[in-house]
């Protein structure tokens, strides 16, 4: 009776429970204390040094008894996923520190102000509650916005390119547009200010900044859409041939229509790419302490990594608060956006 | 030892030859080539007006890839190449008086895994073949009961025509793409595998649709399937490949002859499952 209602009950294969934990925590201790009694003892000093000691102590003690109890083959298993687990967590600690770093610092002060005052007029030694990031927002998505209008044609039809019409050029079309992908961001605004600031004269503006960001934007967005393009079913494009449709129309009304999603999700990586580009800005649109959205073709314009790189080099106790702000302001617009990517990335066709 | 049989011989043998026949498509010695692979060999065929004539033989016998030559698909393959002439209404498909595109507008083509376009509704997708080659049409409401009526889908689908096409069962994937294919109201169907990812309901509806469209339409249809063959197929042709040689026809004729009293022995093993 009582091993029927055993093996009827309920449960889950390898789980891990207060033994496992028990068997993970114990070395831990150990190593702990062991690590603290050695850099008493010798000459061993320093925090990280006691990091990597204990660290290897653990790993050792932890695949030793596994090897003890279960066998060489568990021993390894165990130590492998423990190191890989761990170097996980390591990745994404930076990632959590600078994200605390920039939430705590750039809460500060943070004010509602912040969001509709400009910099006009404020002075160098101003408390940080005067003046704001308004004009470097609206800076900020004006050029963005410009960006991705003037790229995302060119980007689009460069993967339709590459994936559907396959011409001749597609080799060096590749080349192109990964070497474009290594660009240095400051290479893109000196060739915006060459040609396009000082060459043709057209002067510091928020136009000559998403010249530069679309530069910057355009491998991202065409190598991006290529390949949500290669995700299309071929059989839909034969379908569509064998219908009669010339191939022009198998692209604009079967292939990009079934891409949508995944050309959205271009373009939102695309634009995270550039949302927080500094380098191209500074010969480009140079910065500004008005808002002046409507002088986006002709005037010098600031845009939040502007603001945010000509408020901490100012060194004004002040000042360096409003670039904490507007660094938490930037963050927050890329997650969103990356937030929307995700979203819109997922709701794929029903198949 | 292997049989040989020189293709003049095939022609001969064939009961469709026999009578006078109002062909609405005609192969002449079409040979394929994969590369420098030749995947078949001097092929000649005439498919009659309004019949259902079923492609039948082992896998890799290229059937499949002869299908695809009487609407120009094969081409489409980078590496393709292929000889001989295929004649609709006695005009070669090949020659200069036919566009590539106008050839398929007028012999469609339903695929063997159900394909109807993800981004579009059930109307959009019976529509889509007039809206890809800018064709206009009067009523297209008519249309769409039409086309779907034809592939009898119309019942199960007339209250969800703005229904993404993708969310309609595989059966009904299948019934739409054939719906899209009627729609731009084509001579000739050209059909591979219609029903080899389909369940045996869908696969009888998709039969009953096809003897139907028979009537006004001359349907090519690809199976594996040998009661299929019988059951939908007035005449036949059984290809076969063998060791050294490229695909070519064994023998083609009348659908019951060929399973009742078959002119080559092959043909008898192979409707009868003993190889294949």
């Amino acid at each position: 009776m009582s091993t029927a209602s055993v093996s009827g009950a309920p449960r889950r294969p390898r789980t891990f429970g207060r033994r496992e934990a028990t068997e993970l925590i114990a070395p831990l201790a150990i190593a702990g204390v062991v690590t603290t009694v050695l850099f008493a003892i010798t000459p061993l000093a320093g925090p990280v040094g006691f990091v990597i000691v204990m660290y290897s102590l653990f790993i050792a003690q932890y695949y030793w008894y596994a090897r003890r109890t279960h066998g060489v083959k568990a021993g390894v298993d165990r130590a492998v996923t423990v190191v890989i687990s761990s170097a996980a967590a390591f990745t994404i600690l930076p990632l959590v520190f600078i994200m605390g770093f920039v939430v705590a610092k750039g809460a500060k002060s943070l004010t509602w102000g912040f969001f509709h005052h400009t910099m006009e007029g404020v002075a160098p030694g101003a408390p940080a509650s005067a003046g704001g990031a308004f004009h470097a927002i609206i800076g900020t998505l004006i050029q963005v916005a410009l960006a991705t209008f003037i790229c995302v044609p060119f980007g689009v039809l460069t993967a339709v390119y590459l994936q559907e019409v396959r011409g001749r050029f597609v080799p060096l079309v590749r080349v192109i547009v990964d070497a474009m992908s290594g660009l240095p961001s400051i290479v893109a605004g000196l060739f915006i200010f060459a040609v396009w600031v000082v060459g043709l004269g057209q002067g510091f503006s928020g136009l000559a900044a998403s010249l530069a960001l679309g530069v910057l934007m355009l491998p991202t967005v065409a190598r991006t859409t290529e390949e949500m393009l290669k995700l299309v079913d071929p059989s839909l494009r034969e379908a569509s041939t064998a219908l009669g449709a010339p191939q022009w129309r198998t692209v604009l009304r079967v292939v990009l229509p079934t891409a949508r999603s995944g050309i959205i999700t271009a373009v939102i990586l695309g634009i995270a790419r550039i949302a927080g580009e500094t380098a191209p800005l500074l010969m480009t649109s140079f910065g500004n302490d008005r808002a002046n959205p409507t002088k986006t073709l002709s005037e010098p314009q600031e845009s939040l990594p502007l603001f945010i790189y000509r408020q901490i080099t100012s060194s004004q106790g002040a000042s360096v608060d409003r670039a904490w702000s507007a660094a938490l302001v930037l963050v927050a617009i890329v997650l969103v956006l990356f937030v929307v990517a995700r979203v819109l990335g997922r709701t794929r066709p029903a198949k | 030892m292997s049989i040989t049989m020189s293709p003049a011989h095939n022609i001969e043998s064939a009961a469709v030859n026999e009578r006078t026949v109002d062909a609405a498509l005609r192969a002449e010695g079409i040979s394929c080539w994969f590369g420098k692979r030749k995947v078949l060999e001097d092929v000649n065929l005439v498919m009659e007006r309004n019949t259902v004539v079923a492609l039948i033989g082992p896998s890799g016998c290229g059937k499949s890839t002869f299908l695809r030559t009487l609407n120009r698909m094969h081409e489409l393959t980078p590496t393709a190449a292929l000889a001989g002439a295929v004649y609709l209404n006695d005009v070669d498909i090949y020659g200069p008086e036919l566009k590539a595109s106008v050839t398929r507008q007028r012999i469609g083509m339903v695929f063997q895994k159900p394909n109807p376009f993800p981004a579009m509704s059930v109307r959009e997708n019976v529509l889509s073949g007039l809206k890809l080659t800018g064709t206009k049409v009067g009523n297209s409401e008519e249309l769409v009961q039409w086309a779907l009526l034809k592939a009898s889908l119309w019942e199960e689908v007339k209250n969800r025509l703005d229904a993404p096409g993708g969310s309609l069962s595989g059966g009904q994937q299948q019934r739409l793409c054939i719906a899209r294919s009627l729609a731009v109201k084509p001579e000739v169907l050209l059909m591979d595998e219609p029903c080899s990812a389909l369940d045996p309901t869908s696969t009888r509806r998709v039969e009953e649709t096809i003897s139907e469209i028979a009537d006004d339409i001359t349907v090519v249809i690809v199976t594996h399937n040998m009661q299929q063959a019988q059951r939908v197929s007035d005449t036949c042709a059984f290809f076969l490949a063998e060791e050294n040689r490229p695909g070519h026809i064994v023998e083609s004729g009348l659908t019951e002859q060929m399973f009742t009293n078959p002119a080559d022995p092959r043909t008898n093993d192979y409707v009868n499952g003993r190889f294949g």
